[in-house]
């Protein structure tokens, strides 16, 4: 387990199993191609931000390691196993859905629109998956519940439902949900983009104290670079669903090689 | 101005049933309070029944109907979806006839019953199928992401969330079915509105009987209407 000092040192070695493997990875919406020819893989621990242009391709990143889209071509393993498709004699074929769930169970994910459920209070969203998915006392899952949202800030809401609480402290609620579950991928899809500005902040600093004090690895999608520049340990720029440039925080804030990346970090810090 | 009138009204030949009706009323009290227990109990056993027990089979099948469309194989959901079709686009009063044959073993008030309330799920599993439409495609994500089986998610997330916006349009479902009840006389159910025909028949006093039927119908259709309304906005989530 790593020391909180640890959580901004570089990248963890690139030994052993990756956690996420993409290989060759083709999403295609109809005959729209969105990502194509896609090889990277995020180390255990690792923190990756994918910035670029909206349209480039990075939310659906996201959203095919939590199987929210039909991969449509290549492969993505999940700590070395497959979590679609699998390469059987030669032939790509699905994985059983059994494979799959047990695979997405490690997996989290925080959502651009929050996406609790209003049907059921803040304690209930967070409990309902601990308790239903991974079979945890009732108990155990309040108990884990209620020192997440002290952990987000929010220790006296367990009550209250989530249209009753603002968008700042909803996001907060869906992170302490995603977290309740262990995961050990967290897939975080522009969760400041649909807060009032002051709020932000409060969101990202509960997401640093998260990279600080576990050792989940993240893919992270944002347009604060800020934060990206604090949280990660690589950066990938993404355009037309490729690859343009990737490396450490640092390099590519500072010195981005490619003209395409200056120019869109001109874009989005210049302002 | 009174002068006019007058005139007016000696002209009318109409005048002349005058002495006629003043034998026969409008309305007679006697006849009426005499005719109210027999309907009141036809309403009840009958009317009643058949509206409850079929807007519960109404609701629960149309909810099924709803769900089996949206996650069956696709020939099979065409299927259940057609026969739904063909039975919300055909008369209840040919249903309510074609059942009373087909299944002459069945006692009428249960044929009844059936008909009302497959029928009428139909036209539910329609309203249910917008409220589950309706459920953000996020609420499902979400699922997604926690993992939460198929049986759970529906259960406790889409189904919850879907019924919010359906209740209004099944209260109006089960008032609708409520008036339609008199086609039960299609097969011979004797429900209120048939009932109230039998007590005015002897006599061809008719005011009464289909008076106290509208009223009837009336004082259940109005506190149903009420109730739904409350439902709802109990329903709704504080904004």
């Amino acid at each position: 387990m790593p020391t909180p000092t640890e959580s901004h040192s570089p990248a963890p070695a690139e030994a052993g199993t990756p956690v996420i493997e993409f290989t060759d990875v083709e999403k295609r919406f109809g005959d729209n191609v969105v990502l194509k020819d896609l090889n990277f893989s995020v180390a255990r621990g690792e923190r990756v931000t994918l910035i670029g242009p909206s349209g480039s391709g990075k939310t659906t990143i996201l959203r095919l390691v939590m199987t929210l889209e039909e991969l449509t071509g290549g492969y993505i393993h999940i700590d070395g196993e497959p979590l679609t498709h699998e390469q059987r004699g030669g032939k790509r074929v699905p994985v059983s859905k059994k494979q799959q769930k047990k695979l997405r169970t490690r997996i989290g994910m925080v959502f651009q629109q929050f996406n609790l459920f209003p049907n059921m209070t803040v304690l209930e969203n967070i409990i309902e998956a601990p308790v239903h998915v991974l079979g945890q006392s009732k108990q155990e899952a309040v108990q884990k519940a209620k020192s997440l949202l002290e952990q987000v800030g929010l220790p006296d809401k367990a009550d209250a439902h989530p249209t009753s609480l603002s968008g700042g402290q909803q996001q907060r609620v869906a992170i302490a949900r995603a977290l309740a579950m262990d995961p050990e991928i967290l897939l975080l899809d522009e969760v400041t983009s649909a807060l009032d500005p002051e709020v932000v902040g409060d969101v990202l600093n509960i997401l640093r104290e998260v990279a600080d004090t576990t050792n989940v690895t993240m893919l992270i999608v944002t347009h604060e670079m800020g934060f990206a520049r604090d949280v990660s340990h690589k950066v990938m720029m993404f355009d037309g669903g490729r690859v343009v440039e990737e490396g450490h925080p640092e390099t590519i804030f500072t010195a981005p090689e490619h003209e395409r990346t200056q120019k869109f970090l001109g874009a989005v810090l210049g302002h | 101005m009174m002068s006019h009138i007058l005139a007016v009204e000696v002209d009318d030949p109409t005048m002349v049933d005058e002495e006629e009706i003043e034998g026969s009323p409008f309305w007679d009290w006697e006849f009426a309070f005499e005719a109210f227990p027999q309907m009141f109990m036809a309403f009840l056993e009958v009317t009643i029944l058949v509206t409850v027990v079929g807007t519960l089979i109404a609701a629960v099948l149309g909810l099924v109907i709803a769900i089996l469309i949206m996650v069956l194989p696709k020939p099979l959901a065409w299927i259940v979806r057609w026969a739904a079709n063909f039975i919300r686009m055909t008369p209840i009063v040919v249903q309510l006839i074609f059942m009373f044959w087909a299944f002459l073993w069945l006692d009428a008030l249960t044929i009844g019953i059936i008909v009302f309330g497959v029928h009428y799920a139909t036209y539910m599993s329609e309203v249910y199928r917008a409220g589950i439409e309706s459920v953000p495609k996020g609420q499902w994500e979400a699922t997604t992401a926690l993992s939460m089986p198929a049986a759970r998610t529906w259960r406790k997330v889409v189904i919850p969330q879907a019924l919010r916006s359906t209740i209004p349009s099944l209260g109006n479902y089960a008032i609708s079915m409520f008036k339609d009840t008199p086609f039960l006389l299609v097969i011979g159910v004797a429900e209120m509105v048939t009932v109230a025909g039998q007590i005015g028949a002897p006599t061809f006093r008719y005011t009464e009987v289909y008076t106290i039927a509208g009223l009837l119908f009336l004082a259940a259709s109005y506190p149903t209407a009420v109730l739904v309304n409350r439902l709802e906005k109990r329903l709704a989530y504080a904004h």
